[in-house]
């Protein structure tokens, strides 16, 4: 894709990692001759993400989100394999490239522990060579969009988990990048904290088209924000497409949520999830789902019927389990 | 460039003015060791007449009065903050903004310096008056000091960001640390003034770098140098700074690739 924002092509990973077993002998051993081990943590990975786009980055502990982020973002060398970002080669971090994306990582710190954030974010002014009049219309937009205005001048050591996450995007953000790698932006926030962090991102996105990679373990963020997911597992894409066709294609079963006119036992229909005097949720085979259905409504006194998709989180799972 | 000296130099003011009483209480530490070589130094200049190697009491006085300031603008970022900034991924943050980290450590540790030399002031005068110093600079001396103790700081920034990137490496660097230090403590005039130094270790001295970070900014305000000698200093000063940038940019490169290829 010409006009690709993010293009990349059988992008991989090898990281050399060194071994030795345990005990004296091997240690001794290793000081002549030491082991290493080929670990491939991306495994030829290839998608296309156009401008504006926001993508879900999905996959287990050790997938390879993180390295492909990583290359994506210029801190790593791919072992072999093309990336593109804005045109740009990440790996060569031209500045012209650094002023135009940001990487935001759980455990990143741009922010001063002992000053207010305010500080902080007149050093990434100069960092990033913003106009001041730019900067104060976009540090003041995005203070009131996370609504921090009232903490704004406390030490950062002063603020909560939340709120340094709060800032910590603000921070990332004030130099307008196009192109966004969030890893795990709202690990460990509370629901309350997770929504205003959404909400921002998509305000964010909308109002610079911005391209976004976003990796969450929270189901819900990626159900928010995202129309399409790629799903990475050891180093490879299982699947790239809408959100919606995950459930069509990794979903074994559907969910049969019956409301009887008086109870009965349906565990012969398939496996009972719940039962709640009348109310029972049944899990069927997906090839089975309108059979039993069928069976259902003619066998018992049905009041109603409804067919649903199982939750995301149970077809992620499903997904990683293949 | 000038906005991110200027910004992240007040920032650095801003942070270490928040840790006032450490830094003070670090400063007070710092005056241990100066005293410790005062007075011994003194103690054998009255034993042989009066002066070591035409150094009075009052002369060690000021060389190690003005050693204190000498010793807060060397502190730079060292090695075994390196070894902390990659471990805590702050390295990964700084490789992804678009200027080197470099500029930031120079930046951030020059406003550090303004914090310094205001808290250094009383300590100074309360050492003048415990250990009356023989102090008669010229307004060129004066001038030289003034340039020389930045140039001191740059010098030693560039060799410990040398010894730092070793870091990129291996993970346990100490040693090789504690050998740099031990040969600038020896040979830079820290230990003891240039001129008390054997005739061979004077020579050797004048081929490194460590003299110019700590020896030549002493004397320039309270030694007996020429102007000559004064301006041959800071072009030696130069030199290193030069030295060290090219070092530092050639490591960086291949530390940088090294970085990426293992993980950051």
């Amino acid at each position: 894709m010409a006009d690709a924002a993010i293009s990349v092509a059988e992008l991989r990973k090898i990281y050399q990692v060194p071994e030795r077993e345990a005990g004296l002998r091997a240690a001794l051993r290793s000081l002549v001759r030491r082991r290493v081990r080929e670990v491939p943590a991306v495994a030829g990975v290839s998608f296309t993400i156009a401008p504006g786009e926001i993508v879900g980055f999905l996959g287990p502990n050790g997938a390879g989100k993180t390295t492909t982020l990583k290359m994506l973002a210029g801190l790593l060398h791919p072992t072999d394999g093309e990336a593109r970002v804005l045109g740009y080669q990440p790996y060569r971090r031209d500045y012209a490239y650094l002023r135009q994306m940001t990487l935001v990582m759980g455990n990143r710190n741009q922010l001063q522990w002992d000053l207010p954030a305010l500080d902080s974010f007149e050093l990434q002014r100069a960092i990033y060579r913003i106009p001041q009049t730019e900067f104060r219309a976009t540090r003041d937009a995005f203070i009131d969009l996370m609504d921090v205005g009232a903490i704004v001048s406390k030490p950062v050591r002063n603020l909560s988990l939340g709120e340094r996450m709060k800032m910590e995007i603000i921070g990332a953000l004030l130099h307008r990048p196009k192109i966004l790698f969030l890893d795990e932006p709202t690990i460990g926030l509370d629901v309350t904290m997770q929504r205003r962090i959404r909400s921002f991102i998509a305000a964010y996105n909308q109002r610079y088209a911005a391209t976004v990679m976003l990796t969450s373990h929270y189901m819900a963020d990626v159900e928010a924000l995202c129309q399409r997911v790629i799903v990475i597992h050891h180093g490879r894409v299982r699947y790239d497409g809408p959100l919606a066709g995950l459930v069509d294609r990794f979903a074994a079963y559907r969910q049969l949520e019956v409301s009887l006119a008086e109870p009965a036992d349906l565990s012969h229909y398939g496996e009972v999830v719940a039962a709640n005097g009348v109310h029972v949720t049944l899990r069927v085979a997906k090839a089975e789902a309108s059979r039993v259905s069928a069976r259902l409504l003619n066998e018992q006194a049905v009041a109603d019927l409804t067919i649903e998709e199982p939750p995301i989180d149970d077809v992620i799972e499903q997904v990683f389990a293949t | 460039m000038f906005d991110l000296y200027w910004t992240t130099a007040r920032t650095a003011v801003m942070v270490q003015l928040q840790y006032r009483m450490a830094n003070y209480f670090y400063m007070i530490g710092m005056i241990a060791e100066p005293i410790i070589y005062l007075v011994v130094w003194s103690t054998i200049a009255a034993a042989q007449g009066g002066e070591v190697g035409g150094y009075t009491p009052g002369a060690f006085a000021a060389y190690y009065i003005v050693w204190t300031l000498v010793r807060n603008m060397n502190i730079v970022f060292t090695p075994y903050g390196w070894e902390w900034r990659i471990k805590h991924g702050e390295l990964s943050a700084a490789l992804l903004r678009p200027v080197h980290p470099l500029h930031f450590d120079i930046a951030y540790f020059a406003g550090w310096k303004f914090v310094v030399i205001l808290l250094w002031l009383p300590l100074a005068g309360l050492l003048a008056l415990l250990f009356p110093p023989t102090l008669h600079p010229t307004w060129l001396e004066v001038v030289v000091f003034c340039v020389a103790i930045w140039g001191a700081y740059l010098i030693r920034t560039m060799f410990l960001w040398l010894l730092g990137m070793v870091t990129f490496w291996t993970t346990r660097v100490s040693a090789l640390y504690e050998l740099y230090f031990a040969c600038e403590l020896l040979l830079s005039g820290r230990l003891v003034p240039m001129a008390l130094l054997p005739a061979w270790a004077r020579e050797l001295a004048w081929f490194l770098p460590f003299q110019w970070t700590f020896g030549f900014p002493i004397e320039a305000l309270v030694g007996q140098l020429t102007p000559h000698e004064l301006l041959l200093g800071l072009a030696m000063q130069l030199l290193w700074i030069l030295v060290g940038l090219g070092l530092v940019q050639l490591v960086w490169r291949a530390g940088v690739r090294r970085y990426g290829a293992v993980g950051g």
